[in-house]
């Protein structure tokens, strides 16, 4: 453990990447295979599942702090982080444990079967027996993910450095569902192990947005243009005889969408299709929110499947009979595609082709994005011709190029503090606009994000002044501030008190220039709904 | 109801029957003064008493004020109303204001820690019927350790970044933590650098107290004679151009605020040291304890939830609205104002 925490610490002290990348590798020359194991996972968010809820620990951990619950709940809000606030609150210790990491986990997934009492008694010893920073990291493996800047990419270039193997091939072998306690380093990382890659999907291409203009990327010849869909990015993997559906957060979700099970009798064994889970209800492609209601089901009833069918839009082709075809160029790949979409074609089958779509000039194209919304997509995504199918997320040869975002202008009214490296700041913000007839500000949308450091620190600065009334972590602040609000799509909602739902709304500006008078009313917002 | 002895008003905390503010903010005929930062010493008052160190600081920074020093306990009286300065322990130069009526005494903390830093005056208890406290850090989540285990750590940080050829930033405000930063740093390590604001306000500093010697980086400073050796810097300077004549440099916030991983994190500086110029949550209790108060006010801080806490302890607490910033990571106004007015 003690290992494990240096890392931990080393790691959330620095901010240079280099820095990071060389802690992870020592750390990975260094430690025992079963540590590693875990380290991977633990960074790859596979930890194991919460062996006690939080509001248990909360309890527990202001009973040991002497302090009463709502104290506890306080110092919560404003640290910003559970397992940090645990740590803190508690009365400090010295001591560190020498127990390895594996040895935790063991005991972290042995406690969720046992009787609430052992429960306790177990984390009060811990808590109580490890000093500041390993009570830290031993609260963080119960609790939740490491958000420490080490991304899988990060993680993958050190363990590469440190086994001599190349990092795509490690992406790879890291995808998919295998299980820290049932593999061991050997054969996760170091021996080829074939029947594992059985259901193995290939790590995702993904593209930056477009930073200049398009014409930058040189003639409209070199690429080409398809819509972006707005659904869940895919891989689809047809292999001895049976199908696997990956999504682009690594989660096995075959069960999820039964119809895809007829592809196994038509689309040959050792195929890989990339593509967008989209909605097709009543014959043509749904909104997002339609896909939101088969989303979170793992029964997928009969009535369901009728009433919001899915289908395949399929992009790219990354395996062809049982051969990895990734290095070849997008037009190859692209044609075998299309050969292959031909022949399934008249057969019932959920499975569409993403249209590549050719221009003669970039205006165009840009014309082609202005349609975007009218055929239910998010843009336009251009890929060069001639480029293989890389690992991660690439500048070059892929680039999104959304259409803008819908804008609204609206007063800021709650603000609540934010976690991790904003904990005590408030930068979680809620947003009303005006209903004319009584003249009071509703609330639509909340945001996050969207305004600079400096920005956050002068608004935090000013909600710290201008607090009305508190609910709990919640601050209802003075009416002044009107800041631009972007969203990718709107539709109408029970759910909401305005009667309208926004897609990823964020922060655009803050519009310092306006009075609350004249930010947009209800009515304005409600005439975007298409 | 008769008015109590020091109320608050739009002004500052007022003591009617003398005429006279504690800390004000916004300028008044007669202000006493717990202490030199801008939001406790301000612009614009007729005239000013307060300890007799802190009289060049305030000077330093305000200019030519009418300006009267006073010693520890020396009492004076106002209409009847005595008024005495004790040690807050919180910087150089720091008082706690005691003011007696008829018998009832009430003492304003101003900003205050119980630990001895080696350049202000330690932290007095001073018995009392009502107590105005700050609570910067009430919370339980501070806990400060001793300061000589942070010292340490901070001559074993720069100690670590010269054998790695690296110039050490550390940054502090330029009044108070910076000289405490400075009596502590071990000089045996290397050379220690100063930006213009903290070396303006040493000079003040060294007319009342000892300080290793420092040397003031200018525009003439040679990179090459930065190169692992020490800067002390206000917080203002991380992220200007200034700093860009350190590379290659690392930084570090000497701060109560680096309690929190998130607060040293998204200032992008590399290293936390947790040192505090203020009560951590035990030392608040231990003192409000000591002085024997039943009513106490919090001014600024957490107040609410350490009102809320000390009113389920039994104590009569209650909060104030006052102008005192809430020192405070996010916030380097303060620093700044002291860097101009240097």
């Amino acid at each position: 453990m003690k290992q494990f925490a240096t890392l931990i610490k080393t790691l959330d002290s620095t901010n240079k990447t280099t820095l990071k990348v060389n802690a992870l590798t020592k750390y990975f020359e260094q430690a025992e295979p079963k540590d590693k194991v875990w380290t991977i996972a633990i960074l790859s968010h596979r930890r194991p599942p919460r062996p006690v809820n939080t509001t248990l620990m909360r309890e527990w951990a202001s009973e040991l702090a002497k302090i009463p619950l709502w104290l506890f709940e306080e110092s919560y809000h404003i640290v910003g982080d559970l397992a940090e606030t645990i740590a803190l609150v508690i009365p400090p210790s010295e001591e560190s444990s020498e127990k390895s990491l594996h040895q935790f986990l063991d005991e972290i997934i042995k406690l969720k079967k046992q009787p609430e009492e052992d429960k306790k008694a177990y984390l009060f010893e811990n808590w109580l027996s490890l000093n500041y920073y390993e009570r830290f990291v031993f609260t963080k493996l119960i609790t939740g993910s490491f958000r420490i800047g080490v991304s899988q990419k990060l993680m993958t270039r050190a363990l590469s450095k440190a086994t001599q193997i190349d990092e795509d091939i490690l992406a790879y072998k890291l995808m998919g569902n295998w299980e820290p306690v049932k593999t061991s380093f050997n054969r996760l990382i170091l021996e080829e192990n074939k029947s594992d890659y059985l259901s193995k999907p290939y790590p995702f291409y993904l593209a930056y947005a477009i930073e200049n203009e398009p014409q930058d990327l040189g003639t409209v010849q070199e690429w080409a243009a398809e819509h972006k869909w707005d659904g869940i990015r895919a891989q689809v993997i047809i292999r001895e005889s049976e199908l696997f559906v990956w999504s682009r957060g690594e989660e096995l979700v075959s069960d999820k969408y039964p119809e895809f099970e007829s592809f196994t009798e038509v689309i040959p064994d050792g195929t890989v299709l990339d593509g967008e889970i989209l909605p097709f209800p009543k014959g043509e492609i749904g909104t997002f929110k339609d896909l939101q209601t088969r989303i979170g089901r793992k029964n997928v009833s009969k009535k369901l499947l009728e009433k919001t069918p899915v289908i395949l839009k399929a992009y790219d082709v990354l395996e062809w009979k049982g051969k990895d075809i990734r290095s070849r160029s997008f037009k190859e790949r692209r044609q075998i595609l299309e050969n292959l979409y031909t022949k399934t074609q008249d057969l019932d089958i959920p499975l569409q082709l993403s249209e590549t779509i050719s221009f003669s000039n970039w205006e165009e194209a840009a014309k082609e994005r202005e349609r975007s919304r009218e055929v239910k997509s998010e843009g336009l995504m251009l890929k060069r011709w001639d480029s293989p199918y890389l690992v991660g997320r690439k500048k070059g040869d892929w680039w999104k190029w959304k259409v803008d975002p819908l804008t609204i202008d609206a007063v800021l009214t709650y603000a609540m503090r934010g976690h991790g490296r904003r904990s005590n700041l408030f930068t979680d913000y809620t947003f009303g606009l005006w209903d004319k007839e009584k003249n009071e500000l509703v609330t639509f949308a909340k945001a996050y994000s969207g305004l600079t450091d400096a920005e956050f620190r002068k608004v935090d600065a000013w909600i710290k002044r201008n607090i009305l009334e508190r609910f709990g972590p919640v601050r209802s602040v003075k009416p002044q501030h009107v800041f631009e609000i972007a969203f990718e799509g709107i539709a109408e909602s029970k759910r909401h008190k305005s009667g309208v739902a926004t897609r990823f709304p964020r922060i655009l500006r803050w519009r310092q220039d306006k009075k609350i008078e004249d930010a947009n009313t209800l009515e304005d917002l409600k005439a975007l709904i298409p | 109801m008769k008015t109590p002895l020091l109320h608050f008003n739009q002004k500052g905390i007022y003591c009617k029957q003398a005429d006279v503010y504690l800390d004000p903010w916004k300028p008044v005929k007669k202000a006493i003064i717990s202490h030199g930062h801008a939001d406790h010493s301000r612009w614009g008052h007729q005239q000013y008493i307060t300890h007799h160190t802190n009289v060049p600081i305030i000077k330093h920074r305000l200019g030519d004020i009418n300006v009267a020093g006073v010693d520890w306990g020396e009492s004076f009286i106002v209409n009847g109303v005595k008024f005495s300065l004790h040690p807050a322990g919180h910087i150089i130069g720091s008082a706690q204001i005691r003011v007696e009526y008829k018998g009832e005494v009430w003492v304003f903390t101003g900003d205050y820690k119980l630990e001895d830093d080696g350049l202000a005056t330690p932290y007095e208890v001073v018995k009392c019927h009502s107590f105005i406290t700050e609570c910067t850090f009430g919370l339980p989540a501070f806990k400060w350790q001793p300061q000589k285990e942070v010292f340490n750590e901070i001559n074993t940080w720069w100690q670590q970044n010269k054998e790695e050829g690296n110039t050490s930033v550390l940054f502090g405000y330029s009044l108070g933590k910076a000289q405490r930063l400075l009596k502590h740093l071990d000089t045996s390590i290397g050379q220690i650098y100063t930006h213009a604001a903290i070396e303006n306000m040493n000079e003040v500093v060294r007319e009342i107290a000892s300080l290793p010697e420092t040397i003031r980086i200018t525009k003439d400073t040679k990179k090459e004679n930065l190169k692992g050796n020490m800067v002390l810097a206000p917080p203002s300077a991380h992220g200007s151009p200034w700093i860009r004549k350190m590379v290659p440099y690392v930084t570090a916030s000497a701060s109560g605020w680096m309690t929190f991983r998130g607060a040293r994190r998204r200032r992008a500086i590399d290293k936390g040291f947790v040192l505090s110029d203020h009560c951590d949550w035990q030392s608040l209790f231990t003192t409000i304890k000591a002085t024997g108060a039943e009513k106490i006010i919090c001014t600024h801080g957490y107040t609410d939830i350490f009102s809320r806490f000390l009113c389920e302890q039994g104590y009569d607490a209650r909060t104030e609205q006052t102008q005192f910033e809430e020192e405070n990571a996010e916030q380097e106004k303060s620093a700044s104002i002291k860097s101009a007015s240097s």
